[in-house]
């Protein structure tokens, strides 16, 4: 009897599971190829890969598939492949000089060495539908591919590296030195529970792997009122970092390919009793290309530093729900069935209100 | 080989389906075996651990999961529950997910399993030695209803310091003239730490005390793990002139059964609107239909 009952939940779900995969593969549009995913909606892609936590964009457009674009979704059947894969090295910690950038700029300073770069932004174009992507030309797409690439052919060739602009404001001592930072052996979130106060790399770790959506609401609650940074862009990149992992028998390090990442370094003063006053840093780093993911995170970082009353300054607040996975995990969770504890509840209730129980 | 031999084994059997059997890596699942054998050791604490992402979602048993995932063996029955109910749909999600990664036997007769994983609910019928009931967790931290800062419950905690939760449960009487936590309602083990025993009704705690079973709590969402060992004592919190009391169904009795010593369901008729109960646990009900049970 009960046997019958298992039978008639599983047939539900695969039902359900059947009627989804109509959904996707309904009407006369063709199926979307990973290559596509991954080429067009690149930014969906290192979105996913970023909150995943998992470097894959082949994969992260799998998911995108697979999810129907639901980032959350996709990002989270990445983090459960991530699951099944051992780890395998420590990259050793290094700055972020030699970026092979694509994107750079400041907006502390008009003109800063090496120049302000926009490279790929949509920043100053206006957000008017684009009608003429409803029908692709893909004679039109060539021409704009080869007149953009003999542009490029004939420009100066960008720098290879640029100096940070925070090294700058350190040599002229207006930045305060932040002690601790890449002395202790990283703790690793995914590896160990996260325990209060935790330690730096523990919040970093957090941020990076935070929702941006989470990350932005948290930090934009700062940056209105209710928190005390006022962030000034120190510098803003977008580009490629040299992956470098130690070889497992010789120990040698060697580099094995590069990862696209976004970086923000804000500036922000903060008075302190008792000392001179000086612009104080928050750092932000991201998978892919997440220019608001960056930024978010890093004023979150200069928030949590200050330790201030505001709720994006308490790193237990900020950091236990910023993950995207965990927090949307647990409002699914609702959907679930509870009517064990709401039927305790409702003996709660009516006992409270002097009525007969189970009426 | 069941559960309660295969702790503490270093050989893994053979990976089936295209995955480590049980779905996790070997040193993730030794992992979480410490954190098991910690949680057994002082009963009630909760001990962190690195929890990982499973194909399931947080919140929906991640925490229970990698316990039975850490701790199942190739010859361990498995039993799956949630509301009680065997067919409850997330059970079979979860039976399906564990039976592709493992190929174990499942079953929904309680005293046949070795290993049972459940939501909401500890079976009706009382567990054996050396069976093992694992209990999804969603917010492990009792004293969260009190104190929203982990750092300072972990505090709290440490200092066996629970008055917080004493005036909650004394300005419900106050208020109310009764305790309002319906379940999860928050119980002392072995005299020490306040332990959240999961959102099961309150009509299951006394189930925990002096049990002959071995209790296992995940919590995938908070990375915690805790235990009731066999023979712990499992208090639910009571003031001498206000006792702790069980959910109270006025002598109503199953439609199907007829039992009166269940905890039930209270269904709402479609046509009539009339209410109904009936057994929240649909095994024991079933075996009690088929007059193998009294």
């Amino acid at each position: 009897m009960a046997y019958v009952a298992v039978r008639g939940g599983r047939e539900a779900i695969e039902s359900a599971e059947r009627y989804l995969q109509f959904q996707r593969d309904q009407g006369p549009a063709p199926p979307l190829e990973v290559s596509q995913v991954a080429a067009r909606l690149h930014l969906a892609v290192d979105r996913v890969m970023g909150e995943g936590s998992l470097y894959a964009p082949d994969l992260a457009a799998l998911a995108l598939i697979q999810s129907a674009g639901d980032t959350f979704e996709a990002a989270f059947a990445l983090r459960a492949h991530r699951a099944t894969l051992p780890r395998i090295a420590a990259t050793p910690a290094e700055g972020t000089g030699s970026m092979r950038v694509i994107r750079r700029i400041s907006s502390a300073f008009k003109e800063i060495p090496g120049g302000q770069h926009l490279g790929p932004t949509a920043d100053y174009t206006l957000r008017l539908l684009d009608f003429s992507l409803v029908e692709e030309d893909p004679a039109g797409r060539a021409a704009r591919l080869e007149a953009f690439m003999r542009e490029a052919g004939s420009a100066a060739p960008a720098p290879e590296t640029f100096p940070k602009m925070i090294d700058i404001l350190r040599a002229e001592n207006l930045l305060a030195d932040e002690p601790g930072a890449g002395e202790e052996a990283p703790f690793d979130v995914t590896r160990e529970a996260l325990r209060f106060p935790a330690p730096r790399s523990a919040v970093l770790q957090t941020l990076s792997r935070g929702e941006t959506g989470g990350l932005l609401a948290l930090a934009y609650s700062n940056m209105r009122g209710y928190g005390a940074v006022h962030p000034t862009i120190g510098e803003l990149r977008v580009g490629f970092l040299p992956l470098r992992v130690p070889h497992p028998v010789t120990g040698r390090i060697e580099t094995l390919g590069e990862v696209k990442v976004t970086e923000a370094e804000i500036i922000s003063q903060f008075p302190e009793a008792g000392a001179a006053p000086r612009f104080h840093l928050g750092y932000g780093l991201c998978f892919g290309h997440n220019e608001t993911k960056a930024i978010s995170m890093a004023v979150l970082d200069r928030a949590l530093r200050q330790r201030g009353s505001a709720p994006s300054e308490d790193a237990e607040f900020v950091l236990s729900h910023v993950d995207g996975i965990e927090a949307m995990g647990f409002a699914g969770h609702f959907k679930l069935p509870h009517y064990v504890t709401f039927q305790s509840s409702l003996d709660r209730l009516r006992k409270m209100q002097g009525r007969d129980a189970g009426a | 080989m069941l559960a309660r031999e295969w702790i503490g084994r270093k050989e893994r059997p053979v990976a089936s389906h295209g995955h480590n059997f049980g779905f996790i890596d070997e040193g993730s699942k030794r992992e979480v075996r410490r954190a098991i054998l910690k949680a057994v050791a002082i009963p009630g604490y909760q001990v962190p651990f690195g929890s990982r992402e499973l194909p399931i979602a947080r919140g929906w048993g991640t925490g229970g999961l990698q316990i039975t995932l850490s701790i199942i063996g190739p010859d361990d029955v498995l039993k799956v529950i949630d509301q009680g109910a065997d067919d409850s749909v997330n059970a079979v999600s979860i039976r399906r997910f564990v039976q592709t990664v493992t190929g174990v036997r499942t079953t929904t007769a309680t005293r046949e399993s070795s290993l049972i994983q459940t939501r909401h609910r500890i079976p009706e019928e009382p567990l054996g030695p050396g069976q093992i009931l694992v209990l999804q967790v969603p917010i492990p931290e009792p004293l969260r209803l009190v104190e929203p800062s982990e750092a300072q419950t972990r505090r709290m905690h440490a200092e066996a310091d629970y008055g917080l939760m004493w005036l909650h449960l004394y300005e419900d009487i106050v208020r109310f003239r009764e305790i309002t936590i319906a379940s999860r309602y928050p119980v002392l083990v072995n005299g020490r730490y306040m332990m959240d025993p999961s959102p099961v009704p309150r009509w299951d705690l006394p189930r925990l005390h002096l049990a002959e079973a071995l209790f296992l709590f995940g919590a995938g969402r908070e990375k915690r793990i805790y235990a009731v060992p066999p023979w712990t004592r499992v208090e639910p919190l009571e003031f001498a002139d206000h006792r702790f009391r069980v959910e109270d169904f006025g002598g109503r009795r199953c439609a199907h059964c007829g039992a009166t010593d269940t905890y039930l369901d209270e269904l709402v008729d479609d046509a009539t609107g009339e209410r109904t109960h009936s057994c929240s646990d649909t095994s024991y009900c079933g075996k009690r239909r088929d007059g193998r049970a009294g």
